[in-house]
């Protein structure tokens, strides 16, 4: 276990406190943080004392600690996973040599630009999240949201860290430049686009969860191979605070459609209106939420091909998921893939360079593991013995970047008309109706075990705590 | 209790596919490999979990943490749980009556196995520590980083002419720590692969030593190890991890894991019993027990300890001679011997219903603390005799047990 100083200001284990220059330059920055987290963090709840989940350490009994905290109080802690010893660049045209413990200088550009992109989505989220808390169906889905936004605080923490340790005085700028950015501000914006979209519902929440949260998950088990070791380090550690993400997501979305099938069989209905009007959000509306948030995060994987994706690679800045379970040379140079392109106004596959389609390999990947925990919804609504199944839509339906951007594709796949596109848009993509209807069901539910008429209530609590715990107080 | 419990019962740890979600947190964070997975499910592997708890609390959905009651050759495959959309129920896994017709099974005399993969037994006995014990750290090292220790020692603890070779081997830290508390094991890493090619499982051993150290105030502990060299069915083997331990010397290095064990773990208050009761190896978190109460005697007032001890000859039992020296007002030793020339077999459970007056006495104190450990087989010839010793004293044991494991007082550690 590498040596933990919980008395410092900051919780770390990266020995800070032997690091004075670094130290004060973060405890500069934890100020103005701190000022973001009031100004930006979650609305009207600095003061309630929350059951969150703190990391103390980096070993399993230490970093899952749960007890009452407010959230500014939250140990913003800085943690990297332990050292692999003797750990080697498992890729590029580096493979083989050590790993990196200080920045190489011909990358230095390269990797504080793959690590402000990845810091700048953690603050956004809270951002597009911080007005959720006024419309929880539960303190139970109030006390996840909270936990949600603390850890992506952590983890743009862990970003900044990098940033000071290892960037110098640019990398303090690109930390301070964090805090100034706003998600939707039209002036000085968020990176990402979809860290600019709203959340204004929590059906919008789960949905950005499962999605979008997953799309860090990818984005940080590439960074976990990075040659550059604290990157590698600290996003591995973040990775076990991601999977919680996703479960509110998964889980989420999971009781809203366990909810809206106990209606549909009691009222023996498969009528979108008769569902809405007992209260529950019709399966239809749930798959045009789906494939927005689909479209919209794998937008987030960048253009199918990609010069930088190869440089990044090749350099051995950012592997790919799950690099060493692969059994190719993890060089590329020869490889091939296969991609969906446009040719004569037709949809057709490509064999193109591997190297120059990582991000559609990770696309891919990603879209893989979707569709995996998609089928895990469809089982709630077999198990119902109702005939509806969610699907992704086709991966160029509703894409603003790469070779499908602003092309006007069907979820089956199909080029459409801008006609056709018009006239089906809103049987394909949530409406201003359907986003009205599903904000009119959110009402706030803070009494302890109760949940709104819209969601099932979760199969077990929090750390084996019973339904009815007092997951928030609310003072 | 009319019927102890079979000996084979173990507590399978299972994963709910309906609330996992897949985002292989267990796998990564398990200290001993025991996690695998599909593109369907997430599954453990019963012969491997050492229910260490570690992956509990990183779970992010709840849904690891599921226990099935199964008798251990029925154990779910991991085959057959990568087909799961559902949990079994938990009647599913062992029905009573199957276990009320199975008869006891024998007390084995192939008392010639080391621990391999101890586990506490918390159907048996306790699924907490005792109210006073002192707060264990587990996992501290694991597989992907594990310490590495300096032997310092490595000494036969049994005599030379006896059949079995057992080694007292004192392993240093340097100077990094590494906390341990009283009846905690370690996991030793054997180096080199089997003959698939895979890295040897990890064997866990007890610690023999207190928590200040084999020598107090120094960052050491010690473990007991009997070579291997027959199977269970009597078949000549050479057990890896076993010959590998007691071939080392002073001066090399071993890649150890943990501590691990969060129950079978002793009181801290003044005025707190121990019943020890073991076979063989088993002796060592006794040892460190009682070398715990040894040193800090005042701090435990007039709390009495009690060991019942087998062997199977005088020559056999590890630590024979400093064990008799101990003074009798500190601890009252019973040793039991099933091989000794020209005396009929005599085992722990026969020294239990000797000295039923005394064990009565303090099993009706809400101070006293039972811990058995040693080889599986002697889990029924215990429950049996504990029976015996309360129904003489007009009481009855299954309540009595029931209470003991609530309040984390009967700690069962078999292998």
């Amino acid at each position: 276990m590498d040596g933990i100083s919980y008395s410092d200001k900051i919780p770390n284990n990266v020995n800070l406190s032997d690091d004075k220059a670094l130290q004060r330059a973060l405890e500069h920055w934890l100020p103005n943080y701190l000022k973001w987290w009031r100004e930006m963090g979650p609305e009207d709840s600095q003061e309630f004392q929350v059951y969150l989940r703190t990391a103390i350490s980096v070993d399993p009994s230490g970093w899952a600690n749960f007890d009452y905290v407010k959230m500014p109080d939250y140990r913003w802690g800085i943690f990297l996973a332990p050292t692999a010893e003797g750990r080697s660049i498992q890729f590029g045209e580096h493979k083989g040599e050590p790993v990196w413990q200080e920045v190489p200088g011909e990358h230095r550009a390269n990797l504080r630009r793959i690590i402000v992109t990845q810091g700048d989505t953690e603050p956004a989220s809270v951002e597009q999240q911080r007005h959720l808390g006024l419309t929880c169906p539960s303190l139970y889905d109030l006390r996840n949201l909270f936990q949600v936004n603390v850890e992506e605080g952590r983890h743009l923490w862990a970003m900044v860290y990098l940033l000071h340790r290892y960037f110098g005085r640019d990398g303090r700028e690109e930390a301070e430049a964090m805090l100034d950015r706003r998600s939707g501000d039209t002036d000085n914006p968020r990176i990402l686009g979809a860290f600019n979209e709203r959340t204004p519902d929590w059906l919008a929440f789960y949905m950005f969860t499962y999605f979008t949260d997953r799309d860090g998950k990818f984005q940080l088990s590439a960074l976990a191979e990075s040659g550059f070791d604290p990157l590698a380090r600290t996003t591995k550690f973040m990775l076990t605070e991601e999977a919680h993400h996703m479960f509110v997501g998964e889980s989420g979305v999971s009781r809203i459609i366990q909810r809206t099938c106990d209606v549909m069989k009691q009222l023996q209905t498969e009528d979108p209106i008769k569902i809405r009007s007992a209260g529950a959000i019709d399966l239809e509306t749930l798959q045009r939420y789906l494939n927005f948030h689909y479209s919209v995060t794998i937008d987030l994987f960048g253009a199918d091909q990609s010069s930088n994706a190869a440089t990044f690679y090749s350099a051995g800045l950012k592997g790919r998921y799950e690099e060493a379970k692969r059994t190719d040379d993890h060089v590329l140079t020869e490889a091939a893939y296969r991609i969906t392109d446009m040719a004569n106004g037709q949809l057709v596959e490509r064999e193109v360079p591997m190297l120059n389609s990582l991000n559609e390999v990770l696309r891919d990947d990603f879209i893989k593991d979707s569709i995996a925990g998609i089928g895990r919804w469809n089982k709630v609504i077999e198990k119902a013995g109702i005939p509806f199944r969610l699907t992704v839509p086709h991966k160029a339906f509703n894409r603003k970047i790469g070779t499908f951007a602003n092309a006007r594709v069907s979820p089956t796949g199909d080029l459409v008309s801008e006609a056709e596109w018009l006239a089906s848009e809103k049987q394909w993509l949530p409406s201003d109706e359907d986003r009205a209807f599903v904000g009119s069901l959110m009402e706030r539910v803070v009494e302890p075990g109760k949940f709104a008429g819209w969601i099932a209530p979760p199969a077990m609590g929090v750390n084996r705590q019973p339904l009815d715990f007092q997951y928030v107080r609310l003072n | 209790m009319n019927a102890p419990l079979p000996v084979d019962v173990i507590r399978q740890h299972l994963i709910d596919p309906e609330i996992c979600i897949r985002c292989n947190t267990c796998e990564e964070t398990c200290p001993v490999d025991a996690i695998t997975h599909d593109s369907r499910n997430y599954v453990v592997k019963a012969d491997v979990c050492n229910a260490c708890l570690a992956c509990i609390s990183p779970c992010p959905t709840g849904a690891i943490d599921n226990w099935r009651n199964v008798v251990r050759s029925a154990a779910y495959r991991i085959e057959e749980q990568l087909t799961w959309d559902v949990l079994p129920s938990e009647a599913a896994g062992v029905a009573p009556d199957v276990l009320a017709e199975r008869s006891p099974a024998p007390l084995t005399e192939a008392a010639d196995e080391s621990p391999v993969i101890a586990t506490s037994n918390t159907v048996l006995g306790s699924g907490r520590p005792p109210a006073s014990a002192a707060r264990p750290q587990v996992n501290v090292f694991t597989h992907k980083s594990p310490i590495q220790a300096v032997v310092v020692g490595n000494f036969r603890v049994t005599d030379v002419a006896a059949g079995s070779d057992t080694h007292h081997i004192v392993l240093d830290f340097g100077s990094t720590p590494f906390p341990v508390l009283e009846g905690q094991s370690i996991g030793i890493l054997t180096p080199g692969v089997d003959a698939n090619c895979r890295a040897h499982y990890v064997r866990q051993y007890s610690i023999a030593s207190p928590r200040d150290g084999e020598r107090a105030g120094y960052n050491n502990l010690s473990i007991t190890v009997k070579r291997v060299t027959v199977d269970h069915a009597g078949n000549p083997v050479r057990g890896v991890c076993s010959n590998y331990l007691c071939d080392l010397r002073k001066g090399d290095t071993v890649k150890v894991i943990g501590p691990f064990g969060n129950t079978f773990l002793m009181p801290n208050h003044r005025g707190s019993h121990l019943i020890m009761i073991c076979t063989g190896t088993g002796s060592a978190p006794m040892r460190a027990m009682t070398e715990r109460r040894r040193r800090q005697r005042a701090q435990f007032g007039d709390g009495r300890l009690l060991l019942f001890f087998g062997a199977r000859t005088k020559a056999e039992l590890p630590y024979f001679g400093p064990l008799t020296g101990l003074p009798k007002d500190f601890i009252d030793t019973n040793l039991a011997f099933s091989r000794a020339p020209n005396q009929p077999k005599r085992y722990v459970q026969d020294l239990l219903r000797e000295r039923a007056d005394d064990v009565a006495t303090l099993l009706e104190d809400t101070n006293t603390h039972i811990y058995v450990c040693g080889l599986k087989g002697m889990e029924d010839g215990v429950m049996q005799a504990l029976n015996d010793v309360t129904a003489k004293h007009g009481g009855a044991w299954e309540p009595l047990w029931q209470l003991f494991k609530a309040e984390g007082r009967f700690h069962v550690e078999t292998y």
